[in-house]
This record gives C-alpha cells, sequence and structure tokens, in this order.
C-alpha cells in the first residue's frame, strides 16, 4: 500500500509555482492566493505525515513502481517528517509576510518561492544520493533569485559570491558522487550502506575520500567554518521573509550531514565506519566560536541575526558530533526552536528597520522608533528565546543538549563555548536592545534638527507573522514532553541504519551491516 | 588511455581553480563552465573506460557498457549549463549595478 500523501509536499509547490508563472501579469493578489493556499495545503499534508509517522514505520514512496535499488525511492521517517513540517510552518508564516508588501518588488517573487519549497521538500524526502543533488540544485537555482529580489547593490555583490560559491560546491558534489558510483555501483542511499559495509578495503581510501568531499558540500550548504563566510552577506542584505525562510536552509545541510553519515558512513559501515568522529566536532565547536565572535562584533541587527544563524548551526552539528542516540535526539529538540526563533528574529529587526527609516537596523542610539512598546516586547521575547532563559524554548533545549553530551570526550569544550557563546549572545542583544529602545528620541523632537520622515504604523495584520513565530517558543515547552519523546523516536530511526534500510530494500538486506560489525 | 584521460581531467580541474581565483566575473565564469567540464568528464568515466561495448543489455554480449553515468552526465550537463546561463546575466547585472567586473565590487584603480 503506497501512501500518495508523500509526494504532496513535492508536487503540489511544483503545481503551484507553475500555476503562479501562468498568472504572472495578473494582478498580484492571484499570486499571492495560489502561493498560500499552496504553503497552507503543504502545511496540512506535511502535518498528517508527521502524525503518521510518529507513532509508524518508515514509509517509502517508488516512484513509478520501479524495484528499489534500481528506481527511484522517496523516504519519510520521522525526521524528514518533522523537517517537513517545519519548512512547511515557516514557509507560510513567511509568505504571510510578504504579501504585505515585499513581494511587490518582483513579479517571479511568488514562483521562486514555491520551487524554493519544492527544493528543500525534495531534499528532505529523497532516498537517493543523486537526486539530492538535484533537489539541492532546484533549491539553490531558486535561492539565487530570491537573494536577489528586490535588487541594490550590496545584494548583487553578496548574491554573486553565494552563486559561485555554491557552483563549486555542487562541482565538487557531482565528484563525490561519481566516486561513490564507481566503487559501489549504485546511487541509493540505503544501497549504497549495504555495499559501503561489504566494500573491500583496497577501496577504504578512495570511499573515505568520496565521504569527505561530499562533507565539504554540506559543510558549505550548513555553513560551517571555513565555508561559512557567504553566509552574513547574503542573508544579511537579502529582503527580511527571504532571510527569514532561509533559516531552514542551512537546517537542510545540518539534515543531510546527519542523514548520510549515519546512513552511508554509520559505524557499521566497515571501511567507511565513523569516517566524520574526527571532523564534524572541531569544526562545529569552531563555527561556534566564530558565530560568537560575529555577534558580538556586529553593528547592525540583521547581521547579528545572521551570525546567530552561524551559531545555531555550530551548536547543532557539535551535538550531533558526538554520534550518540540521546545527543541526536537533543539536537532534533533544538532544531524546530532554532529555526523559528532566528527567523522570527530577522522578521522583528525588519519590523524595526521600517520604523527607523534613517537608520535601519544599524545599531545607531538616538534614532525614533514608531512603536517602541509593541516591537520592544517583540524584541525581548525572541532574545529571551534565541539567549535560552527560562521560561521559553531556548532554555529547555540547551539544557537538554547540555546534559546528553556531558559523558562525552568533548564535553567541556561543548559545554564551554554553547555557554560562553550563549552569554555572549545575550550581552549583544542586549545591546542592541538598548540602543535601538531606550536611547531613542521622540519621533517630533524638534531638538535633533532632522527631518521627520513618516513611518508605516503596524497592524495585527504586519505583525502577525513574527507574533506567531514566537508563540511557537512557549509552545514548544508546554508540549515539550511529547516533542522529547518523538525526538528519541526519531534519534531511534537515524542512528541505527538498519531500520532505514530494511524499509527501503526490504527485510534481510541489511545483514552486512550486522556482519562487518561482529567482524571487527 | 587512462594516463590521458586523467590528466585532461586533472589539468581541467586546475586550469578551473585558477581561473576561478582571478576574481574578475568573466574569467570566473570560464573557470566555473572548466571546472563543470571535468566532472562531466569524470562522471562519465565512472563507468569505466571501454571501447566498442554496447550500452544495453542483449543475450550475444556478454560485456556492456554502464549506461547509468551517461544519464547522470546528461543531468549535470543541463544543471550546469542553466547555473552558468544564470551567473552571466548576474554578472551583467553587477556590472551595471557595481561598475566593476570585480567580485568584491572593488573600483578600477585610476592609472597614474
Amino acid at each position: 500500500m503506497i501512501n500518495h500523501l508523500i509526494v504532496g509536499p513535492l508536487l503540489l509547490p511544483l503545481f503551484m509555482g507553475t500555476m503562479i508563472i501562468l498568472n504572472t501579469n495578473q494582478p498580484i493578489a492571484r499570486r499571492r492566493i495560489l502561493g498560500l493556499f499552496s504553503c497552507l495545503a503543504v502545511l496540512v499534508i506535511t502535518i498528517l505525515l508527521l502524525f503518521q509517522s510518529a507513532d509508524g514505520p518508515i514509509q517509502t514512496y517508488v516512484l513509478g513502481d520501479w524495484p528499489t535499488p534500481f528506481g527511484i525511492v522517496m523516504v519519510l521517517d520521522r525526521l524528514s517528517a518533522m523537517m517537513l513540517c517545519i519548512t512547511a510552518l515557516l514557509s507560510l508564516l513567511c509568505l504571510a509576510y510578504a504579501a504585505r508588501g515585499t513581494d511587490r518588488q518582483g513579479k517571479n517573487f511568488h514562483a521562486l518561492f514555491q520551487f524554493q519549497l519544492l527544493g528543500i521538500n525534495g531534499a528532505f524526502l529523497t532516498g537517493d544520493i543523486f537526486n539530492l543533488f538535484v533537489f539541492f540544485e532546484i533549491m539553490l537555482l531558486s535561492s539565487y533569485g530570491l537573494v536577489l529580489h528586490g535588487g541594490g547593490g550590496l545584494r548583487t555583490r553578496a548574491g554573486m559570491h553565494y552563486v559561485m560559491l555554491n557552483l563549486v560546491g555542487s562541482s565538487i558534489f557531482l565528484v563525490g558522487v561519481g566516486i561513490l558510483y564507481a566503487l559501489l555501483g549504485t546511487l541509493n542511499m540505503a544501497d549504497l550502506a549495504v555495499r559501503m559495509a561489504q566494500a573491500p578495503a583496497e577501496n577504504a581510501a578512495l570511499l573515505q575520500a568520496a565521504g569527505l568531499i561530499l562533507f565539504a558540500v554540506f559543510a558549505l550548504k550548513a555553513a560551517l567554518l571555513p565555508l561559512c563566510f557567504w553566509l552574513p552577506d547574503a542573508y544579511g542584505f537579502t529582503s527580511a521573509p527571504v532571510a527569514a525562510l532561509f533559516a531552514v536552509m542551512t537546517k537542510v545541510g545540518v539534515y543531510v550531514i546527519l542523514r548520510v553519515y549515519c546512513l552511508i558512513f554509520s559505524d557499521f559501515a566497515g571501511v567507511g565506519a565513523g569516517l566524520l568522529t574526527a571532523w564534524l566536532l572541531p569544526a562545529a565547536l569552531i563555527t561556534l566560536a566564530a558565530g560568537a565572535a560575529g555577534v558580538a562584533g556586529s553593528r547592525d541587527l540583521r547581521r547579528i541575526t545572521a551570525y546567530l544563524v552561524i551559531m545555531s548551526v555550530g551548536s547543532l552539528l557539535a551535538v550531533i558530533g558526538t554520534f550518540q542516540r540521546e545527543a541526536i535526539a537533543a539536537a532534533i529538540v533544538y532544531l524546530p526552536h532554532t529555526t523559528f526563533m532566528t527567523a522570527a528574529m530577522f522578521l522583528v529587526a525588519d519590523l524595526v528597520g521600517r520604523q527607523r527609516p534613517d537608520a535601519g537596523t544599524g545599531l545607531v542610539p538616538d534614532r525614533p522608533v514608531g512603536q517602541p512598546t509593541l516591537l520592544g516586547l517583540l524584541f525581548l521575547t525572541a532574545a529571551v528565546a534565541i539567549g535560552g532563559l527560562p521560561p521559553l524554548s531556548g532554555f529547555v533545549a540547551k539544557v537538554m543538549m547540555l546534559t546528553t553530551v556531558k559523558d562525552s570526550a568533548g564535553a567541556p569544550w561543548i559545554w564551554g563555548l554553547v555557554l560562553g557563546g550563549g552569554l555572549l549572545t545575550l550581552m549583544a542583544l542586549g545591546r542592541a536592545g538598548s540602543v535601538i529602545f531606550w536611547k531613542l528620541l521622540p519621533a517630533d523632537d524638534p531638538g535633533t534638527g532632522r527631518e521627520t520622515t513618516p513611518v508605516p504604523v503596524y497592524t495585527p495584520a504586519d505583525l502577525f507573522p513574527a507574533v506567531i513565530l514566537l508563540v511557537i517558543s512557549p509552545l514548544l515547552v508546554v508540549f515539550g514532553g511529547m516533542i522529547t519523546e518523538f525526538a528519541f523516536a526519531a534519534a531511534d530511526h537515524v542512528i541505527n541504519p538498519v531500520h532505514y534500510i530494511e524499509a527501503v530494500l526490504g527485510p534481510d538486506r541489511s545483514f552486512p551491516l550486522l556482519l562487518s560489525s561482529g567482524g571487527e | 588511455m587512462e594516463w590521458l584521460v586523467s590528466a585532461c581531467f586533472g589539468v581541467m580541474i586546475a586550469c578551473g581553480v585558477y581561473l576561478v581565483l582571478r576574481a574578475r566575473t568573466f574569467p570566473v565564469i570560464l573557470g566555473l563552465t572548466l571546472m563543470g567540464y571535468a566532472v562531466n568528464l569524470f562522471l562519465f568515466l565512472t563507468g569505466r573506460l571501454h571501447t566498442n561495448l554496447p550500452d544495453i543489455i542483449s543475450g550475444s554480449q556478454t560485456q556492456y557498457a554502464d549506461p547509468l553515468p551517461q544519464a547522470l552526465v546528461l543531468t549535470a550537463i543541463v544543471i550546469g549549463f542553466a547555473m552558468i546561463a544564470f551567473l552571466v546575466v548576474l554578472s551583467l547585472r553587477a556590472l551595471g549595478e557595481l561598475d566593476t567586473d570585480h567580485v568584491d565590487g572593488h573600483k578600477e584603480k585610476p592609472p597614474s
């Protein structure tokens, strides 16, 4: 029995994106309705899928009914169902925010947005490593358009760096995939895992090289330290709803690292076993430190938020880098929190920036803000959640991450850097908040000697996407027990490749894995 | 033949990397194109080097060329072509907006 809902998150954005292109020269309301309808429908489908997978087995969708491993297969396990759900909710809110005016700056915003969702959802669902490349490219090509949306010299420059780096990344990805195919003769990820376990020792060096080449590509997507310098410019200069949506794009890199290195290069993988244990944790910790330095050193709220994205990737991958079931569960709890809160911060920063016409989001004192109390409260909530203070979700998730890694060898480093980074974040956000909201002159102060420009006054319709994103944070705490149980169940499926392989290839096909680990 | 093919691949990648590091949009595009070609060649070679082998299985043939890399290369070529086309348009726009072809937007020094 095939569950056709699984391809819904792919087909619906594809179809709606095409419909939106056909309506390019119609009034913008029609494109908005089509786009919002698509996001809403995908959200409903992904919530259904999430509940199905929460207490069900790993489901597969075999395109064209070609037998695996020869045909293309989509795989839905708990982790990918959760990622789909996060993406759908975030995209709906970002699109609702964009529909308040950002989408007027270019005709194809809504179409690109749908294709972006197609790429992201595809990367979460695919069970085939070449298809992963194809969905990455769909995701990237739409993101190139979205980064440049609205135009301007700064966006063009940042966008050019982003495009060139990712083109190099795509080439390298193909080299890694080529080596894997040449040596193992398959592209299906479950089949790759089985054949990796059986690979002869003389191919060990090449297979490990392929694994590390792929890691470089995924690290570029996730923005790990030597490969993260594109992110502050690209996220800092692009329009706010796009930056908020991109908060989930770096998580695609995190998801793929978790998927590939717990499946193909798992502990059972023979010559490829434990490939990343020496690399991931140090790289993630350095990224975390660099992100914290960037947060502390930035003079602009948008840039601070962009560095917060780097910090969140660093903390996630540092915890994942221990490759233990409990730690991965904690990372799965932290992931929705950090995605939604950085996205909320991008939106709040944009709301603040639009009410400060001559300073924008820059940390310049003595500038009027149109609605300081309202925006100040939103900013405070976002800052408390991101900084990891009780009672919001950041605190709970961070405590869980720190307690689960306390027995691993890298624990002192993880504790020190996560807590130190949190302190720097709080100081930077506290400084930003006090400069923007406390050192302000009233808008009509005659002593400033400046022309007062009229600023937009926000109605609930402008604010609700950011408010809903912030409301998610206490909800993550209230339903914390359920989420934690789900995270442990998801981590069970992620850390043990046997479940995935048997779901895709059929029972007993994971036998070589057990054999190779028994033989060591 | 292995030596010749791998030398081709290496030289193309080396030239591509050199050109990408030039920091002007036109050489960077040429470099990325070269790297794309080299990677396509590499993908093609993952089916191993053969001559005169059919790429479909038939009863009379015991050996056949792997058809899958050819399909992969086709996909990679199409995607790479689209990306390069996009980058060309973006570079032209950057030239118009930033008034320079330097990738970091640095202005040309006036001739002294």
